[in-house]
Order: structure tokens, then sequence, then C-alpha cells
């Protein structure tokens, strides 16, 4: 033991870091599923009724190739929803900013469509656009949609006055003043929206596969549920979890790469 | 190197604003001022005197009621280019590194950007702060950040600059660090500079004229002049004649009732 080389002192000291800042989430959740892999053991849970954690891992293991193909299913459906999203809400939210009439027409039809459950427009949609990906597509594209028009038209009011005065009184023109200003200004609010976004596109896509599917994630869990099979019901679990956190990585990611000087605005320790 | 300051011109300016019930607010009333080219003014006055409304008309970001503005002998109509403003706030752009914003006004107007930018420079280097160029605003000090505005504020050249409290968010020793470096680029590049702010002794450590408005609706109570030889340090403060201008214009405080000693 003794004898092996030290690690290069910038890698130990980040693994230091990550172990500091990663230990005690780590810590919790292996507390969790040995207390929870021990419970079941000892007071002899029957697999149908809450599988161990070991049993959901071993299923994981043997089931992989099916819950790939479902995966990527709902993973399209949630990418295609989101994109969507996206392509719509921010020229939508620019359009709000800049007109009046969108401000006192279309935000607040857009508000009230918001008090609709969009899980309830599913089987509507459902029966307009058949059991193929669409339907799923469109509930993700809804539920992700207004979180994020409501913060990219925050992020884009956020401006302050003096701001716009400022490059006002250098002779900026209204698209200058929103290239070098309002939109810049705007991005970590857009991007707050962007991860509340994609994690409701994730909820959506489910919800829409629960309705009617052939395949997915949330048409898997349909099945197995009818099935008994619950291991194969948790393990579909795990998998869309881990897609969630994953798509959310990607964007929380992609936020740190084009905004690195938001952590030192908003003081927010690497 | 530089184009000298510009003179100003004011005359019979007022303002009213309408506000959102529907009533009538006169802002200003009756503005005559004559500023000459290099000039250095400060204005005083009671909070709500309609000073920073002057400035703002002046910048030609808001139009005056009545009345005709003029800079460098152009009647002001919409934003002057010849003009730039320091706010209270610094208003640094977060995504922009310091030299990224000392250089918005190069961008925004098309400046050379070559010539500009080695100004860029010299302007961080007289202020201290050639250290931290690639820095973002978020890892300044109030002080650094208020030292970028003012040269993002002087890149562009303007003959004209509008200080709006400037540094009234500043403590007290970086204050008095900030009104000695701003004298010392004033006298550098003679940029006719019109200075709000709320203290007399700020007001008169750096102009040559103090304005002193009274409130409601705002107007000039009075104008001192302010000889003092350059440059003004620490030493003046204790000077006869500088406790004697700072007493005056309290007077008119007291007089105008802004001030009670009651």
């Amino acid at each position: 033991m003794t004898t092996i080389t030290a690690a290069p002192p910038a890698a130990s000291s980040k693994l230091a870091d990550w172990i500091t800042r990663n230990g005690p989430v780590l810590a919790i959740f292996a507390v969790i599923f040995a207390l929870w892999e021990i419970a079941v053991r000892a007071l002899n849970i029957p697999d149908y009724i809450l599988p161990s954690p070991s049993v959901i891992l071993t299923k994981i293991w043997v089931s992989w190739q099916l819950l790939l193909v479902n995966a990527f299913v709902t993973f399209q459906e949630i990418l295609f929803g989101f994109g969507l999203s996206v392509l719509i809400a921010i020229p939508l939210a620019v359009a709000v900013v800049y007109s009046r009439i969108f401000e006192r027409v279309a935000f607040p039809f857009m508000v009230s469509l918001q008090t609709i459950p969009k899980v309830a427009l599913a089987p509507i949609l459902v029966m307009w656009l058949g059991y193929g990906i669409l339907p799923k597509v469109m509930v993700a594209f809804l539920i992700s949609f207004f979180p994020i028009v409501i913060n990219s038209v925050i992020g884009m009011r956020s401006a302050e006055k003096e701001m716009i005065y400022l490059v006002q009184s250098m002779g900026a023109s209204e698209l200058t003043t929103f290239l070098k200003i309002r939109l810049p200004k705007a991005l970590p609010s857009i991007f707050g929206g962007l991860k509340v976004g994609m994690g409701q596109a994730v909820v959506g896509a489910t919800v829409g596969e629960f309705i009617a599917a052939e395949q997915g994630l949330g048409y898997l869990q349909l099945i197995s549920q009818v099935r008994l099979d619950t291991p194969l019901l948790f393990a579909a679990v795990v998998v869309l979890s881990l897609l969630g956190v994953l798509l959310f990585n990607v964007v929380a990611w992609i936020e740190r790469i084009a905004l690195p000087w938001n952590r030192i605005a908003t003081g927010v320790a690497e | 190197m530089l184009p000298a300051g510009v003179p100003i011109q004011i005359s019979g300016v007022a303002k009213r604003y309408v506000t959102a019930r529907g009533g009538e607010v006169q802002a200003l009333s009756e503005i005559e001022l004559a500023i000459a080219a290099g000039e250095f003014v400060s204005i005083v006055g009671p909070s709500g005197c309609g000073k920073s409304t002057l400035l703002m008309l002046i910048s030609g970001l808001i139009p005056a009621t009545s009345g005709t503005i003029a800079v460098g002998g152009v009647p002001v109509k919409g934003a002057v280019g010849n003009i730039a403003i320091v706010f209270q706030r610094d208003v640094l752009l977060d995504w922009r590194t310091v030299l990224g914003n000392v250089l918005l006004p190069v961008e925004i107007k098309k400046l050379d950007p070559v010539t500009h930018r080695q100004k860029a420079r010299d302007l961080l280097r007289s202020v201290g702060l050639e250290e931290f160029e690639e820095k973002y605003p978020g890892e300044l000090s109030g002080g650094m950040r208020q030292r970028v505005a003012i040269c993002r504020a002087l890149v562009q050249n303007p003959g004209l600059l509008l200080m709006d409290e400037p540094f009234g968010a500043l403590d007290a020793l970086t204050r008095e660090q900030m009104n000695l470096d701003l004298q010392r680029m004033w006298l550098r590049d003679r940029n006719t500079v019109l200075f709000i702010t709320h203290s007399i002794e700020e007001a008169v450590l750096l102009s040559d004229r103090v304005v002193v408005m009274s409130s409601r609706p705002g107007r000039i109570a009075d104008i001192v002049v302010n000889d003092l030889p350059r440059p003004r340090g620490a030493h003046t403060r204790s000077e006869a004649r500088f406790v004697e201008h700072v007493e005056s214009i309290r007077r008119h405080f007291l007089a105008l009732g802004v001030l009670s000693e009651t």
C-alpha cells in the first residue's frame, strides 16, 4: 500500500474536491439503498410488492436492451418536444417584450392556457394525432413551453433603465440594444426556464406514453404493471430518472460553458 | 490629442411630467444656464429638485417640454453622439470583461477598434486597473466598478461628460480618492463636465461653478463661482475660501427649508 506512487497533486485535490462536494449526497443514497435492501430481505417482502435495489439492478442488467430501445423512443419525444418549445418560446418572448399587442393579448392568453392541466389534453391529442410519437412530442412541448416563455420575458425585461439609456446615449439602435443588452442580460433567466422546461418535457413525454403508446419507457411501465413485473417497473423508473438527470445536466453544462461570467456575477461558488 | 469640451446653452427649459394618474408634475421651470467649453459644473439640490431630469434633457434621452438646449452649438434632438453618461449605478455589463465593458461605446459607435483598444488600456492603467482587464465585473469592488464605468465614458472622447451622482454609492474614503482621480482626468482631457451630487463639499472641491437648485418646481436658486487653485486635494478642504463656499451653499438650503437646524 505504501509503495503506491502519489497521484499528481492537482488530480488528487480535484478528487478531494469532488468527494467533499458530492460525498454527502452519495452517502445519503448509499444509506437509503442499504436500508431498503436490508428491510426487503429482513421482512421477506415479495418482489412484486417492492423489489430490493439488488433485484432492480439485476433487472436493468438483464433487460438493458429492452430498456435502451424504449429509452431511446422517450428520449426522442423529449428532445423534439423540448426543441419545439425553445424554437417557439424564445421568439415569442421577444415579440411579447417588443410588441404591445403581444403583451396585451397573446401573453394573458398564454397565461390562461397555462391554467389548463396539459396532462388533461393528452387524450385529446392522442385522438387527433394517433398512437405515434407526435402526440407525446406535443404534450412534452405544451408542458415545457410556458416556463421557457415566462423566464425569457422576465429576463429580457430585467435590464436596468440606466443600462438602456447608456447604450441609447451611444446611439445604439433597437436591434443593437437587444443584441448587446437585453439578450445577454436575459440569458441566465432563459437558462433557468430551459432547465425547468427540460424537466417538464420528461414528464410530458412519459404522461403521453401512459395514455397511448406502443413503445417508450412510460409504455414499458404500463406493460410491467399489467404483468405484475414490478422489478421491470422500477427499472424503467430508474432509467427514466437517469435520462431526466442527464438531460438537465446537459442544459446546465451548456449554461456553464456559455455564461462563464454568471457564476461570478451571482456569487455562486464553483 | 483631444477635441476640447463643448459648451452648453440652456435657455427657458421646462419639463412637465404626466403622472400615471393623469396629474401633472412640474419637474423643471425656467432653467437658464450657460456652461463654457471645458468647464466643470456641479449641480446640488434636494431630492426631487429635477437635477437628474435636467441631465436627461441635456443628454437628449428625454425631450424638454419647452425651451432649447444646445450642446456644442447644436440643438439637442434625440441622443447626441458626443455625450457620455455616468450613473450612480455603474451599470457594467456582467457578461463582458472589464476591457470589453470599456470598449462598449467603441463597438456601438463603430470607432476604430485598434487605437481605442490602446486608449481603453491606457485609461484603465491610469486608474490602477491594468491587472483587471480580463476580469469580469463580478470580481471587482464598488469603487473599481465605478472606475471602469468612468473609463467607459471617457474612451469615446466625449465633448460633454454627464455624471449623475457617480460616487453616491461608494464609501467615504473611496469617494475621496475617486474625486481626485476624476479631477486628474479632467485636468488632462478638459471635457466639459456636468456633475450632479448630494455632497456640497464634493461639489465645491471639484467644480468651477456650483449650481444650487431648489425644488417644486425645480429651478436655479444660485450659482456659486469657485476659483480655488487646482489641482485641489485634501489640503483644499481646510482653506478658508473652501469653507466659505460650502457655508454659503449650506445657507441656501437653510433658507430654502431643505435643511433645518431646529
